[in-house]
């Protein structure tokens, strides 16, 4: 079993760092769909995706809190400030000496501005903001930051993707590095690259986090899935953000 | 089922379970195309359905119909049925005056593998339909 | 304030045929899923749409719960004059929508 993971780790570290264009093996989830669901994604007149990007932008013009700002005060048009941002996500955090999501990153700031605001969830006013900051983003390759502090908890990450989990006993490397391109009873197995979220998924019927889809994914496998927004979470999205580095972000994409 | 309703409460996930009532009869969609044709009896042609025939996903599935054996100022209205829904209906189109080309699309659910049925209410009182099998799995990981 | 997308196209030539598509955003509960404590979920779901153009029918359509949730239609509508399309969507618990684009006719 040790020797397994060993020889998988192996295989894992002997891709190339840097960005690779597609033709390096991997493919993203949207190879494995449909025409339809692809035709679905492809359009924003019927991407419904597209609902929650036109919330976030509401949103990122609405004044809140006490003084009265908006994202806009201080990013401006988001089509500037928010290029490629979402493509360097999970990043280090300095002030909390950890990585952080995209989503904690603007839970934080608007934290700062309504101090009442929970932590940030699935709830509509977030996933539409990262919806639409993810937008920023789309058609841009993915680029996770090179900084060494990240190092440790990339590894984690990896660490966890390839440890047999729940009652199934199996990792995320087993179904999406081993057997992608296989069938799970009727549906495709992809390689699993985080490149479209928050995707829109079919399911679903609705939008949805990277974190909803990796929680449920556990429960797939009867794991107890990890906590939202925990810190092992982080370090899985860090390690798949590695993993897809390269990869044109699709966000919002369409999944099955 | 229970364990994984056990599991999914530890986790504090919600769970919704998919519910099959009694599944829509033979009889039920019989009874819900007389509705819409009147008693008509129904002939096969004139109509077209696009559907994928493997779908990635039954929760929600694009559907396209359209006439293209009649004019489009012929075409009245058209309606979609399904076989294995627990309920027969999917989407009824009724034409006004200003319509166009008799060409229509939308999304809807199949519970699971069957047949759909698209019915076309000429403006001579006749009725034409298409029948087309869909495959429907269900989803890989789903909470 | 329920959140639409309508595609239509913000001017047309006199006697063609154009597409519109409108998307809703709407969960389109079926009134068939239980919940975890083993209730029914209530229904919930658009019943009707409707697109008129200067004021004539376009469309109507009788949405019943198999269509999928944020509900998609594609139509098309026969230009005539310039003027005003109106959407509207009803459905339960009294929810009404509506949206309005220009079009001119050339």
């Amino acid at each position: 079993m040790t020797r397994w993971l060993l020889v998988l780790a192996g295989l894992v570290a002997t891709l190339p760092c840097g960005a690779e264009p597609p033709g390096d093996g991997r493919r993203s989830g949207f190879a494995y769909m449909g025409a339809s669901t692809q035709a679905m994604q492809l359009d924003d007149t019927l991407n419904p995706g597209m609902l929650w990007v036109l919330e976030g932008e509401q949103l990122w013009n609405r004044r809140v809190g006490a003084a009265g700002r908006s994202c806009a005060t201080c990013h401006g048009d988001a089509r500037v400030s928010m290029r490629a941002v979402a493509a360097r996500y999970p990043d280090f955090d300095s002030a909390l000496q950890r990585p952080v999501d995209l989503r904690q990153r603007i839970g934080a700031c608007r934290q700062r501005q309504e101090p009442g605001l929970p932590p940030p969830g699935e709830e509509q006013a977030q996933l539409s903001l990262e919806a639409y900051i993810g937008l920023q983003s789309r058609g841009l390759p993915l680029a996770p930051p090179q900084d060494l502090r990240l190092q440790t908890y990339r590894e984690r990450g990896r660490a966890f993707f390839e440890q047999r989990i729940g009652q199934l006993g199996l990792s995320c490397a087993d179904c999406h590095d081993q057997h992608a391109g296989r069938r799970l009873g009727g549906s495709p197995i992809p390689q699993g690259h985080a490149t479209g979220y928050p995707i829109y998924r079919l399911e679903w019927q609705g939008l949805g986090s990277l974190q909803r889809r990796l929680r449920a994914c556990m429960s797939g496998v009867r794991a107890e899935p990890l906590a939202w927004g925990s810190p092992e979470l982080v370090e899985l999205e860090l390690y798949l953000a590695w993993r897809a580095r390269g990869m044109s972000v699709e966000t919002p994409a369409v999944r099955p | 089922m229970k364990r994984r309703l056990l599991l999914a409460a530890a986790a504090g996930a919600p769970i919704v379970l998919q519910l099959r009532p009694a599944q829509a009869t033979p009889e039920a969609l019989a009874a819900a195309i007389h509705s819409f044709t009147g008693g008509t009896p129904l002939r096969e042609g004139k109509v077209r359905i696009e559907v994928a025939t493997l779908v990635d996903n039954g929760n929600t599935v694009p559907v396209s119909v359209s006439v293209p054996g009649a004019a489009p100022a012929e075409v009245a209205a058209i309606a979609l049925f399904n076989e294995r829904n627990p309920q027969s209906d999917v989407a009824r189109f009724h034409f006004g005056a200003l319509a166009g080309l008799r060409t229509v699309s939308t999304r809807i659910r199949l519970a699971t593998s069957q047949q759909l049925v698209a019915v076309a209410r000429l403006a001579d009182g006749s009725c034409w339909a298409q029948r087309v099998d869909v495959v429907v799995t269900l989803a890989a990981c789903i909470e | 304030m329920a959140r639409t997308l309508i595609q239509a196209p913000s001017s047309v030539r006199r006697g063609d045929s154009f597409s519109l598509r409108v998307l809703l955003q709407h969960p389109m509960e079926s009134g068939f899923r239980v919940g975890a404590e083993g209730q029914v979920l209530p229904r919930d779901i658009v019943r009707r749409f409707a697109c008129s153009y200067n004021g004539e029918r376009v469309i109507e359509v009788e949405l019943f719960p198999a269509v999928a949730a944020n509900p998609y239609l594609e139509f098309s509508a026969l230009a005539s004059a310039s003027g005003t399309l109106s959407f509207v969507w009803e459905g339960d618990h009294g929810f009404v929508h509506r949206e309005q684009r220009a079009i001119t006719v050339t």
